[in-house]
C-alpha cells in the first residue's frame, strides 16, 4: 500500500506525515472559510464551522448564541439525530415533548422553535426545504440494532444512535444519564389517526434545514439510520454541516405560524441572557 | 371534590397481597419501587384526570423510560393494553397488562411552571407543576433535574390529527376506571398527579387517584 519503510520511528513518522493534506469527503475542513458549499450570502469571515459527517458517524459541537447551523442530506439518506443543550446550564436541554406540545404541532419545519422544558427557546428553524422530519421515534440503540443489523456497537458497521450520542456526550463531559429525547431531521414519520407510524423517508438528496441558536448550545448529533427505516440494510449516506456567526433572533421567525406561545419563548430566552450579562 | 372514593377495586387484587394502597392527593406526588412481577394499579377515582409518571430501573436510574424507544418499538404514539414501556436501551420496564381507560398519551410530557409561561402566559409561573412534584419526588431517590426525561400522562387524550396539529384534550377517562403495570424488572416509578390546571386533562380540576402495587399470590 504505502512505498514508505515504516519498520523505524523514522520510517513511521514519514509515513504518517505523508499522509497529510488528504482530502475526503467526510471530514472537518480548516480552516472552515476555506470549505466549499457556504451558502452565498456567508461573509468569509463569518464562516465558523464546515464538516461532513460519515454516515454511521458522529460529532459535538459547542456553538455561541446566534450561529446559524445548516444541515445537508448530500445524497438522501442522511438522519442527523440531534440533542441540544444551553452550554451555560447543561441541565437545560432540548425537550420534545414541550417542544411539540407547546408549539401544537408534531411536525417540525420552518418557524418553529425548539424548546427547553425551561420556558426557553434553545433554537428556532429558520429554513428547511426538507420537511421529512421526526419528533416521535427517536434514535436507535443498541439492542435494536443487533436485533436488526447484527450489531450496534460504535465502531461495527451499524452503529445505534444512542451508542454514538453517548460518546459524543462524554466528550463535552456529560454523560448517558444526560441524553435526553431526541429529533432526527430528514427521515419523516407519520401517524396515522389511530396513533400508529408510517415512515416517510425523505424528501431526497440535497435537502436542507438551518437551525438558528437563540442560546449558546451544545450540539450533538449522530448521523444514523432512522429507527423504522425498513430496509434490512444499513443505509446511512453523510451528512453536511456548514455553521457561521449571526444575531439570536428578536422575535420569533417571520415565518413563524406558531402563535404566542413562540413569542412568550424568545422574550423568555432575551431576558434570560441580558439578566446574565450577555 | 369529595374525599369519598367511588370504591373500585378491580377483582383480580382479590388473588393478590397488597403491598401498598396509598391515595395521591390532587397535585401531590406518588413513587415507590415495584418489584419483577408485581403489579401497579392505578385507579382514576373520579374520572377525566391525568397521572404523569416516569418510570427507572431500581438499581440502575440510568436506564429509563424513554417515550421514543417505546413509540418506535410499538410503532404507535399511543399506549393501550398490551403496550411495553421502553427504557432508553430499548429494554422492557414494565407492560400495561390492563387497561379500562383504551389509550393514554406519551407524546405529550409534564407541565413546568417555565413551559406554561409559554402555554398560557406568565401569569401561571408560580401555579402548580409536574416538574415540581417530579424534582421533589425525585430528590427523595437521589434523583435530579438531569434525571427528567420524557413521562408518560395516564389517562390523558392528546390527539394528532394528520396535519401534525395536538395537544390536550378532554379526557376519555371515567370515576372508577383503572389500569394495571406488571413490572417487568424493579422499577422506580415516580408520580405526579398532574396539577396543571389550564388544560382539559383533568377537567381543570385536579382530583385524587389511588396506587395499589400488589403481588400475586401464586
Amino acid at each position: 500500500m504505502s512505498e514508505i519503510a515504516t519498520d523505524s520511528p523514522e520510517g513511521a513518522r514519514a509515513h504518517a506525515r505523508a499522509q497529510s493534506g488528504t482530502v475526503v469527503d467526510t471530514m472537518p475542513v480548516l480552516p472552515p472559510s476555506s470549505a466549499s458549499h457556504w451558502p452565498g450570502d456567508v461573509a468569509v469571515a463569518d464562516r465558523r464551522w464546515a464538516e461532513t459527517i460519515a454516515g454511521g458517524n458522529y460529532t459535538a459541537l459547542t456553538v455561541a448564541r446566534g450561529t446559524l447551523i445548516e444541515f445537508t442530506d448530500l445524497e438522501g439518506d442522511a438522519c442527523a439525530h440531534l440533542a441540544l443543550y444551553n452550554a451555560w446550564q447543561i441541565d437545560e436541554r432540548l425537550n420534545v415533548a414541550d417542544t411539540i406540545k407547546v408549539q401544537w404541532q408534531a411536525y417540525p419545519t420552518t418557524g418553529q422553535l425548539l424548546l427547553s422544558d425551561r420556558g426557553r427557546a434553545l433554537a428556532s428553524i429558520v429554513a428547511d426545504s426538507s420537511a421529512h422530519h421526526d419528533t416521535l421515534a427517536g434514535t436507535t440503540n443498541l439492542a435494536g440494532n443487533t436485533a436488526r443489523y447484527g450489531d450496534g456497537s460504535p465502531q461495527s458497521g451499524s452503529p445505534a444512535g444512542r451508542e454514538l450520542l453517548v460518546l459524543a456526550a462524554a466528550k463535552v463531559g456529560l454523560s448517558p444519564r444526560d441524553i435526553p429525547p431526541t429529533l432526527s431531521f430528514f427521515q419523516g414519520v407519520f401517524a396515522e389517526p389511530d396513533g400508529s407510524l408510517t415512515f416517510r423517508g425523505s424528501a431526497g438528496a440535497g435537502a436542507a434545514v438551518r437551525i438558528r441558536a437563540e442560546l449558546p448550545l451544545i450540539v450533538l448529533i449522530a448521523n444514523v439510520p432512522h429507527p423504522l427505516d425498513p430496509r434490512d440494510d444499513y443505509v446511512s449516506t453523510p451528512l453536511r454541516l456548514r455553521a457561521w456567526a449571526g444575531e439570536p433572533g428578536s422575535a420569533p421567525s417571520p415565518e413563524t405560524k406558531v402563535g404566542p406561545e413562540a413569542a412568550r419563548a424568545i422574550a423568555n430566552t432575551i431576558a434570560y441572557t441580558e439578566l446574565r450579562g450577555i | 371534590m369529595t374525599d369519598t372514593a367511588p370504591v373500585n377495586v378491580p377483582a383480580f387484587i382479590a388473588d393478590h397481597r397488597i403491598l401498598d394502597d396509598t391515595i395521591a392527593a390532587p397535585r401531590g406526588p406518588w413513587s415507590g419501587i415495584v418489584h419483577a412481577g408485581d403489579n401497579l394499579t392505578i385507579i382514576d377515582l373520579f374520572g377525566n384526570q391525568a397521572v404523569d409518571c416516569i418510570v427507572y430501573d431500581a438499581h440502575d436510574t440510568g436506564i429509563r423510560y424513554s417515550a421514543p424507544d417505546t413509540i418506535a418499538s410499538q410503532r404507535n404514539v399511543y399506549l393501550t393494553e398490551g403496550s411495553v414501556l421502553r427504557a432508553n436501551t430499548g429494554a422492557p420496564l414494565m407492560t400495561l397488562v390492563r387497561d379500562e381507560v383504551g389509550r393514554h398519551d406519551t407524546i405529550g410530557g409534564a407541565c413546568s411552571k417555565e413551559s406554561n409561561s409559554l402555554r398560557y402566559g406568565h401569569h401561571t409561573v408560580h401555579q402548580h407543576a409536574c416538574v415540581e412534584n417530579f424534582l421533589a419526588e425525585g430528590a427523595r431517590w437521589g434523583l435530579g433535574k438531569r434525571d427528567l426525561v420524557s413521562n408518560i400522562n395516564w389517562y390523558m387524550n392528546v390527539p394528532l390529527e394528520p396535519s401534525g396539529v395536538m395537544g390536550i384534550v378532554d379526557g376519555i377517562s371515567a370515576p372508577g376506571l383503572s389500569l394495571t403495570l406488571r413490572a417487568d424488572r424493579d422499577v422506580l416509578v415516580l408520580i405526579s398527579n398532574c396539577p396543571q390546571i389550564n388544560n382539559p386533562c383533568n377537567g381543570f380540576d385536579p382530583t385524587a387517584v389511588r396506587m395499589i402495587v400488589s403481588s400475586p399470590l401464586s
